[in-house]
C-alpha cells in the first residue's frame, strides 16, 4: 500500500511537471495582457459575480468578488467573531448553543445556495459544521446569520449541506458512522452495530426556517459527499461511500482495501411519502435549534427531544447502491440530472452512472447482491462511460451548462475538462497546489452560468511573499468561455475553502439591504428615541437602555453602578444611512466590542470589578466627531448607596 | 376665441399636478454620498428624495449648527400654499369657462397669468428668505464653525437655482415635476392669452 503511494505521488509529481512546461509556454506577454484586462475590475466598478467560499477551519463564510478575487465581507456562522461581537453579544451567544452545550467554532464545508426549479433563486445560502453537526441558513439580503441547527445521530457532518432543486430539504449526511443511539460499547464491535445517518431537513418556502424532518439509518459505512438529482433524477438524492470495509481503525489503510465502494441512490420522495403517511419510527433525541429574529434582532434557542428515523428495509425501492471504484469522493449530478459522477479519489479514472440505466436496472431487478438488505445493482449495467483522465486522485467535478464538465484533480494537481457522454478529455490546466474543490457559479444547478472556474487549493507554497509557516490557502480562476481554459488570476483565501457557491451580482445585490428600520425593531430593550434611554436596576442586574447617533452616546455619564454587578449595555443605532455603524467597547470587558448597524440593537455585558471612573468609547470611525463618541461610567463599592442616575450634557 | 379659452381652462389644471409632485428639488451629493441626499418641496411640506434623507440632511447639518429643516406645522406656508393654488385653479379654470361662453374677453386670460406670475415670484422670494434664513441662521454653539478665506463666518444657503459647492457637499436646486407642470400650464394661458388677442385683431 506504501509503496502504491509513493507511487501515485512521483506519478503526480511527473504530470505536474509537464503540465506546467506546457503552461509557460503559452505564457506569451500577449496572453498575460489579456489575462490582466479579463480581471481587471477599474476603481468604482463592480464585479460580474458574488462567490462565497466557505472558511473551513474557520468556521465562517467569505464573500468574494468574481472576477477580481477581492474579498467583500466575512460572515460570522459556526464561529465566535470578535469583530462584529456574534456570538458574544447576548443576542447572538444561542446561535452557537448544541446538545454539548456552548459550542464556538466549527468546521464549515460546503455552501449552497437556495434554488427554484433548479436555479440559483439567491434567498438564502445554507452551509454545513462539519465538527459538531450543524447547518446553518444564512439570508441573503442581510448577509447575516439567520438560522442553525443542530444534527443528531451524526458525527462529522460532511456530506452536507446540499439542497433539492426547489429548496424542498437541505441535506445532512455523517461522515463518521456511529452508535445509533449514542452508548457506551467497545469501538472494535463497531461492524455491523454503528450506523450512518442521512438527515433530510425541510426547508420552509416563506421563511426558510428548518425543520428535521426525517433521517434515514444506513450502515455503518462512510458518507462523504452527496449531491441531488434534478430535472429528471429530481426527487433522488446520491450520496458517495467510503469505508463500506467498516473499519475502525488505521482507515488510511483498512477502509482502502475494497475494489469499489458505493454511490448510495436515495428515493427521497417515496421516503417522504411514507413519513407523510405516518411511517418511521420516533427515537429519543437532544438537538439545539437556534434561530435568529431579524425583528428583536435575537436569536433564540430550543431544545428537540425526538427525532423520527427511517430504516430503509421498511421503503421498498428506495435506496439502492450503485458500485463505484476506488473511494469516491465527491458526488455531482451534472445539470440535466442524467449523469452521476463518483470521482474516485485513489484512482486515475472518473465514474458516470446513468440515471435512466439505473432506473432500468432497478426495474428489470438487476441486482448484484445486497449490503444490510440493500440492493446493489451491477456496475455495468449502470456506467454511462468512464473518463480516462490521465490525472491522478479526482475529487470534485463540476459543469458549465454547455456539456463540459469540470474535475480537480489533488494528486496531479490539475484541473481536467472533458465532455459530458463522450468522456473524451478536452483540456487540462495545473493548479498551485493540490486542488481540492473547484466552483462554477450555477455549476451545481441546472443553470450554470459557465465563464469562470475557481480552483480552491490546499497547498500555497510559494505562490505569494512569505508569510511564516502558516499562510492562507490559494485559489486561481481560470476563463472557461472558450475551448481551452486560460489561468487569468490568483489570490489568497482565508481558513480552508472547501467548496463554494457563486451566483451573478445581478440577482443579489439589488436586494441587499442598506439599514435595519428603527421603527421595526421590536429588541425588548430597544431605545426608540433618545428621550427614552435610561438606566433601570434589577437586583445585581443594571440594564443600560443606550441610543447612538453621530457623534455620542445617550446617555454618556453613568453612576451608581456597584463592584460585583451585570451590567447590560443595550446600544440601540439611531442612524437610519447606509453603512454609517457604531461600535461599542467598555474599558475591561471580558468580551468583544459590538458592532451595530443602523436600527439595529445589541447588548454586551460587563461585570465590573474594579471601584473606579471607567471610559467607553464608540469603536468604529463614524464621523468627524467619532473621537469624541465616548462616555464615563462610575464604579463604586459593592456596599455603597451612590444614585442611579444617567445624563447627557449635562 | 374657443381654441383660447379652451387652453384656458386646460392650462390651470396643470397645476394640481403640485398636489402630488414636488414644485422644487434639492440635491446634495458628496463624495461619501454616491447616492445623493435630496430634499422634495412640495406645496404641503418638505419630503426626502428617499425615506430618511430628512432625519440624514439633519443629522449632518448638525455639525455646523443648522436647524432642523421644518415640518408642516411649522411653516405657515405649507398651510396657505394649497388653498391658493386651489383658488387659482377654480379662478382659471372659470374665466376660461366664460370665455368659452363669450362673457369674458383674453384680458382676463392675461389678468389670471399676470396675477399667478406675481405670485409666483412672492412665493419664490418667500422660499429665498427661508434658505437665507436656513443657511445663515446658525447655532452659535455649532460643533464646527468655519469662516470664509476673509475671516467672515461661513454661511450655508442653498442656491434658489443652479449648483453651489458647500465644503464637501455639491448641492443643486432645480424646479421638480410639479413646477414643470406649473410652468408648462402657467404657458398654456399665456398662449391662451396670445390667441384671443390676435382672434381681437383679426376681427
Amino acid at each position: 500500500m506504501k509503496i502504491y503511494n509513493h507511487l501515485l505521488m512521483t506519478m503526480g509529481a511527473a504530470l505536474m511537471l509537464v503540465s506546467c512546461g506546457q503552461q509557460n509556454q503559452n505564457s506569451t506577454g500577449a496572453l498575460s495582457s489579456s489575462a490582466a484586462e479579463k480581471v481587471y475590475v477599474a476603481p468604482g466598478e463592480q464585479d460580474e459575480f458574488y462567490a462565497f467560499l466557505s472558511g473551513g477551519y474557520s468556521g465562517n463564510l467569505t464573500v468574494y468578488g468574481l472576477p477580481s478575487g477581492r474579498m467583500f465581507k466575512e460572515i460570522p456562522v459556526f464561529s465566535q467573531f470578535p469583530t462584529s461581537g456574534y456570538g458574544y453579544s447576548e443576542e447572538t451567544k444561542p446561535m452557537l448553543n448544541t446538545s454539548h452545550g456552548f459550542v464556538p467554532w466549527d468546521d464549515a464545508h460546503h455552501p449552497d445556495i437556495s434554488q427554484t426549479n433548479g436555479e440559483l433563486d439567491g434567498r438564502w445560502i445554507f452551509i454545513n459544521g462539519n465538527n459538531t453537526p450543524r447547518i446553518a441558513r444564512i439570508n441573503l439580503s442581510t448577509f447575516e446569520t439567520e438560522e442553525i441547527i443542530e444534527v443528531p445521530n451524526s458525527a462529522g457532518n460532511h456530506s452536507s449541506s446540499f439542497i433539492t432543486e426547489n429548496t424542498e430539504y437541505v441535506v445532512a449526511g455523517t461522515r463518521f458512522s456511529v452508535p445509533i443511539p449514542q452508548r457506551d460499547m467497545p469501538i472494535n464491535e463497531y461492524k455491523s452495530n454503528f450506523k450512518g445517518s442521512l438527515s433530510f431537513i425541510s426547508v420552509d418556502p416563506e421563511h426558510g426556517h428548518m425543520d428535521l424532518k426525517f433521517q434515514l439509518l444506513m450502515p455503518g459505512f462512510n458518507y462523504d459527499l452527496s449531491h441531488p438529482g434534478r430535472g429528471k433524477s429530481h426527487g433522488w438524492f446520491f450520496f458517495t461511500t467510503y469505508n463500506t470495509e467498516e473499519a475502525h481503525t488505521l482507515q488510511e489503510v483498512n477502509a482502502s482495501q475494497n475494489d469499489k465502494d458505493f454511490i448510495a441512490a436515495v428515493n427521497w420522495k417515496k421516503i417522504e411519502e411514507y413519513v407523510n403517511n405516518g411511517g418511521g419510527t420516533k427515537m429519543p433525541a437532544n438537538y439545539a435549534h437556534n434561530l435568529y429574529d431579524e425583528g428583536t434582532h435575537t436569536a433564540t434557542t430550543t431544545m428537540y427531544k425526538e427525532v423520527l428515523t427511517v430504516d430503509p428495509l421498511k421503503v421498498p425501492g428506495a435506496v439502492y447502491f450503485l458500485p463505484t471504484p476506488k473511494s469516491p469522493h465527491g458526488c455531482d449530478v451534472d445539470p440535466t440530472g442524467q449523469y452521476i459522477i463518483g470521482n474516485g479519489k485513489l484512482s486515475a479514472d472518473l465514474t458516470v452512472h446513468s440515471f435512466d440505466k439505473m432506473i432500468a436496472a432497478i426495474e428489470g431487478e438487476k441486482f448484484d447482491g445486497e449490503a444490510y438488505g440493500i440492493p446493489i445493482l451491477k456496475f455495468e449495467d449502470v456506467l454511462a462511460g468512464q473518463v480516462k483522465s490521465g490525472g491522478l486522485g479526482p475529487l470534485h467535478t463540476e459543469f458549465d451548462g454547455n456539456g463540459n464538465a469540470y474535475t480537480t484533480f489533488f494528486i496531479s494537481s490539475e484541473v481536467v475538462k472533458w465532455k459530458l457522454g463522450t468522456w473524451e478529455v478536452i483540456d487540462r490546466k495545473p493548479t498551485y497546489y493540490s486542488v481540492g474543490h473547484l466552483m462554477i457559479p450555477g455549476g451545481n444547478s441546472r443553470k450554470p452560468f459557465g465563464k469562470y472556474v475557481v480552483a480552491m487549493n490546499k497547498i500555497t507554497k510559494d505562490r505569494y511573499l512569505p508569510t511564516g509557516p502558516e499562510m492562507e490557502h490559494s485559489a486561481q480562476i481560470y476563463d472557461i468561455s472558450g475551448d481551452k481554459m486560460e489561468l487569468i488570476y490568483d489570490f489568497p483565501t482565508h481558513g480552508e475553502p472547501h467548496y463554494a457557491a457563486g451566483i451573478p451580482a445581478e440577482i443579489l445585490a439589488p436586494k441587499s439591504q442598506k439599514i435595519y428600520r428603527l421603527d421595526e425593531n421590536e429588541h425588548p430593550y430597544v431605545v426608540k428615541t433618545p428621550t427614552d434611554a435610561k438606566v433601570v436596576r434589577d437586583g445585581n442586574e443594571v440594564h443600560i437602555y443606550m441610543s447612538t447617533i453621530r457623534s455620542h452616546f445617550t446617555p454618556d455619564n453613568i453612576e451608581g453602578v456597584k463592584v460585583g454587578d451585570k451590567v447590560y449595555f443595550h446600544i440601540t443605532n439611531h442612524e437610519q444611512d447606509f453603512d454609517v455603524p457604531h461600535g461599542f467597547a467598555m474599558i475591561g470587558q471580558n468580551t468583544s466590542e459590538l458592532l451595530v448597524m443602523p436600527g439595529q440593537t445589541k447588548t454586551s455585558l460587563w461585570e465590573p470589578k474594579q471601584v473606579g471612573v471607567w471610559p467607553f468609547y464608540c469603536t468604529d470611525f463614524c464621523s468627524a466627531l467619532h473621537q469624541e463618541m465616548q462616555g464615563y461610567v462610575r464604579v463604586s463599592p459593592a456596599n455603597s448607596d451612590v444614585e442611579l442616575k444617567w445624563s447627557l450634557g449635562e | 376665441m374657443k381654441k383660447a379659452s379652451l387652453l384656458m381652462i386646460i392650462g390651470p389644471l396643470f397645476l394640481l399636478g403640485l398636489y402630488v409632485f414636488p414644485l422644487w428639488n434639492i440635491m446634495l451629493g458628496a463624495p461619501q454620498y454616491p447616492d445623493p441626499l435630496g430634499l422634495n418641496i412640495h406645496i404641503s411640506g418638505l419630503q426626502g428624495a428617499n425615506e430618511f434623507d430628512i432625519q440624514n440632511i439633519d443629522g449632518l447639518n448638525h455639525y455646523i449648527g443648522m436647524q432642523t429643516l421644518p415640518k408642516p406645522e411649522d411653516m405657515w406656508e405649507f398651510g396657505t400654499f394649497p388653498i391658493i393654488i386651489g383658488i387659482m385653479v377654480a379662478i382659471g379654470v372659470l374665466i376660461g369657462f366664460l370665455g368659452y361662453l363669450g362673457k369674458v374677453n383674453y384680458k382676463w386670460f392675461i389678468g389670471w397669468f399676470t396675477l399667478m406670475s406675481i405670485m409666483g415670484v412672492l412665493g419664490m422670494y418667500d422660499f429665498n428668505q427661508w434658505l437665507v434664513d436656513y443657511g445663515t441662521n446658525l447655532d452659535p454653539n455649532a460643533i464646527m464653525k468655519l469662516t470664509n478665506p476673509d475671516g467672515t463666518p461661513m454661511t450655508y444657503k442653498p442656491p434658489l437655482l443652479g449648483h453651489v459647492k458647500m465644503l464637501n457637499f455639491d448641492v443643486t436646486s432645480m424646479p421638480a415635476s410639479g413646477g414643470w407642470l406649473m410652468f408648462l400650464g402657467m404657458t398654456l394661458t399665456l398662449t391662451a392669452g396670445f390667441l384671443g388677442w390676435k382672434n381681437t385683431k383679426k376681427q
